[in-house]
This record gives structure tokens, sequence and C-alpha cells, in this order.
């Protein structure tokens, strides 16, 4: 993308300018190709996205009528303001807003528990002798093959019986355990050179002291970097808050999408536009802290500052 | 009180092999003390050992008069420069300085004046609020020394400190150590493997071989009589001659065709080494008595002296002479009575 054709600038002397003269303004195909591949690429992932957010600017009768639209209706704020504010449900008490503030809950509590626990879990691998301590970290370690959905019943058995069905709680504790964080923590760990430690050591630091003096300080690019994935997955949990929740009122978007839609069926025609709306809403926060924390995160994978 | 005693100490890594091998040292209050040898000698691990990062397997260590085996490094009154440095990185000068007195404690005015003096020392006021990586190499290594002054413990530990800077820059620093050292008067152990920076920075050496003591004394006294052919080798630099000999039973050893003698007040015999530093090694003029012809395989020219390199029956010798000197292909040599080192062939212990 860098690569642009430098007659169009301001040539910055008059040897630039000379030379920019000389040289007569040329076609490089090589580049043209590049960038017809990025915009195309860009256009495939962006153009759903775009026709929701457009065809949610409509009534549901136009859509209905005509499917997705390819210009922006009038609807725009009546729509979204319904979808965050109006109740509906069953029972009549969930709005948008309340979806959005329970994924808040969940995709923030989801990963900064996972952060707590993997870099304490992690901290206790890399940094303390004990028994097992390898096997202990291969035990954490295999558990990467075991997604959620493996153990998903027992998990539910175990909140069901703790009585933590609808609540908080249930729906973030479990989740919690972390073998990528532990894992990345652990990688991260083991790149910051011993002689930090035993420095430590010396200027009298114990293990409580080094691990927020010198640690966590340290790890503060890798942290915002394991946030943002963990973020954007806990906010896209869509089988574990369907298990745990059956109260509305604590209810995620990406879980309420589809039963608020069910529930409007009541309607002659089913709220298209509302659903877009809501997809779109369940879709922003994400894309925010990416954009937001990009930097750090990059910073995150990349950087060796020790 | 900055002494520190090593007495019968052991370093076990359970492999079978002591990492350090019955070591008995001791250094008196305000001294220098340089810890050479090899890679895999077991300097570092001697040193770890006085600083409390690893454990004594044996013997026993004291600082001042107490023994610290059992005390924990933050504890034993000393203080670490690291090769690396370990500075922290996510804080300013000012704190990473601070910080071993802030974990003891300190009174919030005298951090800030031993902080403010090592500061001046090291010429680091201007750095003082800025991050590590802010810095150059020697910089940041100033920052670690002044780490290590702020504690004014009774003794500074040194990691081959200057291992990761430029060699220009390394000479400047060894130099500022120095100077350092002397005006604040505390005991130092250094660890390095550089025999340049040994000989340079050392009230006294010490040289360390498999975990063994091979020698224990003044730079010069290493220099001028080596107890074993080690450290023969190892001081000195180009590296000493060693050719094998035999003795003749007579004051004198041969070598090729040629008798030289050795003036050891002893007789010696059967097939002994004997050293000759390249320096002391003379082209044989005049009168003097000719030892061997060197075949000359290659000079180098160092501006101030030229190394001849080659062989004398058949044995690698390295010859320096001054710079105007002309090379031809042979070159007679004399070995003087008193530049001559003997050691024995078995043991390697010097004669």
């Amino acid at each position: 993308m860098a690569v642009v054709d430098t007659s169009t600038d301001i040539p910055a002397s008059a040897e630039a300018r000379a030379k920019t003269h000389i040289r007569p303004p040329s076609i490089r195909w090589s580049v043209v190709g590049d960038h017809a591949i990025l915009i195309f690429g860009a256009l495939f992932m962006m153009l759903p996205v775009l026709f929701a957010l457009i065809t949610s600017t409509h009534e549901a009768i136009t859509i209905h009528k005509e499917g997705l639209q390819w210009l922006p209706g009038g609807e725009m704020v009546d729509t979204y303001s319904a979808v965050m504010f109006q109740q509906s449900g069953f029972t009549g008490n969930i709005t948008g807003m309340t979806m959005l503030t329970n994924s808040f809950i969940l995709g923030i509590g989801f990963a900064l528990g996972k952060i707590a626990i993997s870099m304490i879990a992690a901290y206790a691998i890399v940094y303390f002798r004990f028994p097992f301590a390898t096997l202990a970290f291969w035990v954490i370690f295999t558990t990467l093959l075991l997604p959620l959905e493996v153990r998903i019943l027992p998990s539910y058995e175990i909140v069901h019986a703790m009585g933590l069905t609808n609540t908080y709680t249930g729906l973030i504790v479990p989740l919690i355990a972390s073998a990528t964080g532990t894992f990345f923590f652990r990688q991260y760990y083991k790149s910051i050179p011993d002689e930090m430690l035993e420095a430590a050591r010396i200027d009298g630091a114990g293990p409580v002291k080094f691990f927020f003096d010198i640690l966590l300080p340290l790890s503060r690019t890798m942290i915002a970097a394991i946030f943002i994935i963990m973020f954007v997955f806990g906010w896209n949990q869509y089988l574990w808050p369907t298990l745990i929740t059956t109260d509305e009122g604590y209810f995620t978007l990406v879980r309420g999408i589809r039963q608020i839609l069910q529930v409007w069926l009541g309607s002659n025609i089913p709220q298209y536009g509302q659903a877009m709306a809501l997809a779109i809403l369940a879709m922003l926060p994400p894309v925010m802290v990416v954009v937001f924390f990009q930097r750090w995160f990059v910073k995150g994978l990349t950087e060796s500052d020790k | 009180m900055g002494t520190v005693s090593i007495r019968n100490v052991n370093k076990d890594y359970g492999n079978g092999v002591l990492a350090v091998n019955d070591v008995s040292l001791s250094i008196d209050d305000g001294e220098f003390i340089v810890l050479v040898g090899p890679s895999g000698c077991g300097k570092s691990t001697l040193l770890r050992m006085v600083a409390g990062l690893e454990t004594i397997t044996q013997g026993e260590i004291a600082i001042g008069d107490r023994i610290v085996n059992d005390v924990d490094p933050a504890k034993r009154d000393i203080a670490m420069v690291f090769q690396n440095y370990a500075l922290y990185p996510h804080m300013t000068v000012r704190r990473n300085m601070a910080y071993g007195l802030t974990n003891r404690k300190m009174d919030k005015a005298e951090i800030n004046r031993r902080v403010g003096e090592a500061a001046a020392i090291l010429r680091l006021e201007d750095y003082l609020d800025r991050k590590p990586r802010q810095l150059s190499g020697g910089q940041r290594q100033r920052v670690a020394m002044g780490r290590a002054i702020v504690r004014e413990p009774a003794a500074f530990l040194f990691d081959e400190p200057l291992s990761n800077l430029d060699a220009k820059l390394r000479v400047d620093m060894r130099g500022e150590i120095k100077q350092l050292q002397r005006r604040l008067g505390t005991t130092s152990i250094y660890v390095t493997h550089d025999q340049m920076e040994a000989m340079t920075l050392a009230d006294k050496l010490v040289v360390l071989n498999a975990g063994r003591i091979e020698q224990f004394g003044t730079p010069l006294e290493l220099f001028n009589s080596p107890a074993s052919l080690f450290v023969a080798s190892f001081i000195g630099s180009p590296e000493m001659n060693l050719f094998d000999v035999q003795g003749t039973g007579n004051g004198a050893v041969r070598f090729g065709d040629a008798d030289v003698k050795h003036g050891l007040g002893k007789a010696v015999s059967g097939t002994v080494k004997l050293g000759v530093r390249p320096h002391s090694v003379v082209p044989a003029k005049g009168r003097a008595a000719k030892h061997g012809q060197l075949a000359v395989s290659h000079v180098e020219e160092l501006g101030v002296e030229r190394l001849i390199h080659g062989t004398v029956n058949g044995q690698r010798c390295t010859l320096a002479v001054p710079a105007g000197y002309e090379v031809s292909d042979q070159v007679s040599l004399h070995i003087p009575t008193d530049a001559i080192h003997l050691f024995d062939n078995e043991t390697g212990r010097r004669l």
C-alpha cells in the first residue's frame, strides 16, 4: 500500500523536482494488480457487514418485499432505538441495552479472569521449582486440545449443582482457565532473562514483589494482546451462555439475537431490520477493541523490550 | 568489613563433575580480585555462590565475619553487576538505582542522596529520568554499576560486565571501573574470560581451570612465574611458546640439536615443556648462542611490533620483534636463560 507513484508528491528539493520532471508517469501493473487483490479482499470481507448495516436502516416491510438493500433507508434512528431501548422478550423486560451490558460483563470478566489465572499459573510454572512442574505444564497444555464443547456437559452439571445457573459467576468462572493464555505467558516469561530475577533477588524483592513490581509491568503489552484475543473470544461465546442462562435478564447479545428474532415473529413480518441492527451492534465492540488496541496488540506479539 | 573468605567450597550439579572443586580463597578488605578462566571453568558459579544465587554444596563462604551459606542474597550485603546489565526496562534510571533501597524501606531523603551521589560519580545526572532503552550500552552499564554503588555494600560482584560492549568502549569502561573501585575502596570480585581485562584490573588474580584454582597471585606474579602450563598459556598475549624438550641432567635441556641452559639449579631429565614468551625469544645476534632456526610462515603487523609465526624443530613458535625488524625466511633464535619456564610434562606443574 505504501508504494505510490511519487510524481504526485510535492518534491522536497529542487533536485527531487528535476528528477520527477525527467521520469515520465508510468503505470506499474504489479502495483495495480496488488491493489486490485487487496480491494477485492476488503470488499469480500466488508460487503456483508455493509449490507447488514444498510439493510438495517429500512423498514421490515421493505426488506421482506425487496430483500437486501443497496442504499441507505430512513429508518435508522427508529430501528436502532427500538433495538436498544424497546422492551421485549417473553418477559418483556429485556432491552438491547441489557444484553449489551451482559455481553460487556462476559467479555471483560472472561478476558480479565483468563489473564489473571494464566499469568499466575505461568508464574508458578516458570519461576518455582516444585515436583511435577513440567507434568503440570503439559497437562495444562494438552487441554488446549479439548475445546469447551467436549467438556460442556460435565461443566454444566457442576455449575448447575452449585446453583450458579443464571448468574454472572456461572457465566464467567467456568470458562476462565486458559491453556492458551498460560502457554503465551509461559513463553513470555521464559524470554525474560534470568538475570532480571537475580537482580531483583539481590535488590530484596520477594516472589510477590517481583511479580507485581517487575513481571506485571513488563507484561503490559502481552496482557493487552491477550486481552484483545480473549475479549473477542468471550464476547462471541454462544454455546455456554445459551446453556447457562435461561433468565432473559442474563442474555448476551450474541445469544439474544436469535431469541429476540423468534419472539418478534409474533407480528406478521419478521423484524429483519432490527435483527440486522442487533447483529451490527454485537459486532461493534469487538471491532472497536481491536481498532483501539491494535498498536498494543502488534507490540505485544512482536516487541522484545528487555 | 569487606573481607570475603571462601573455604573449601564445592559445587556439585549432580552430574558427576564438580563445577567448583575445593576452592579456598581469602580476600582482604578493599581488594580487587579477578576470577579468570575459560568458559566452563567454574568462575561464574563461584561468583554466584558468593552472591547467594547458587547453593553451596560443601564448604563455607563468609562475608565480613558472618558465614552466609544460608543467607538470602538480599541480606548478604553484596551488590552484583550483570553481563546483560539486567536493568528493569520499565523503570527510570532513578528508580532502577533506588529499587533495592526502597525495598529495604530506607528513608526517602537518604535514597535521594545516595542516588544523586552515584549519578554524579557515574556522570548520569542528565539521564536519571530516562528509561534504560533510551541509553547507550556504556550508559546502561554505568546504571548497573550505580545500582550497585547506592547499596554501599561490603563487596561488589561483577559477572563479565563488559562483554556486551564493543572493544573501544570496553577499554574505557575498564579504566572507569578500576578508578571507581579505587575511589570507593570497596572489595570487588570480578569475573572475566578476557586475560587482558583480568591483568589490567586485578590487584590479585585467580586463574581457574575445571573448577580448581590453578594459581592465585598478583598479575605480575602470574605473568613472571606461572605455576602451571595452563596459567602460562592463559596469561599473556600473544601466548607463551611451549616446546617439548629433553632434560639432559646437567643444567640444560636439549632442544633440537642445541643445548639450552635453564638455570634451574637442579637437574632435569626426561621430556619436559619449555615455555618462553614471544617477547623474550630474540633473534640470535653476534656471539649469542643459537638455539634453533625459525622457519617463518607468516608475519602479523601490529604497528608497534611485528609478530613472526613459524616453526622451530617442527614445533610452533611466535616471535615478537620491533616494528623495524626485517624478516627473512629463516631466523636464528636465542632463548635467554632468565626467560625460561620449565614445566613437568605429566602434571603441568612448574619445575
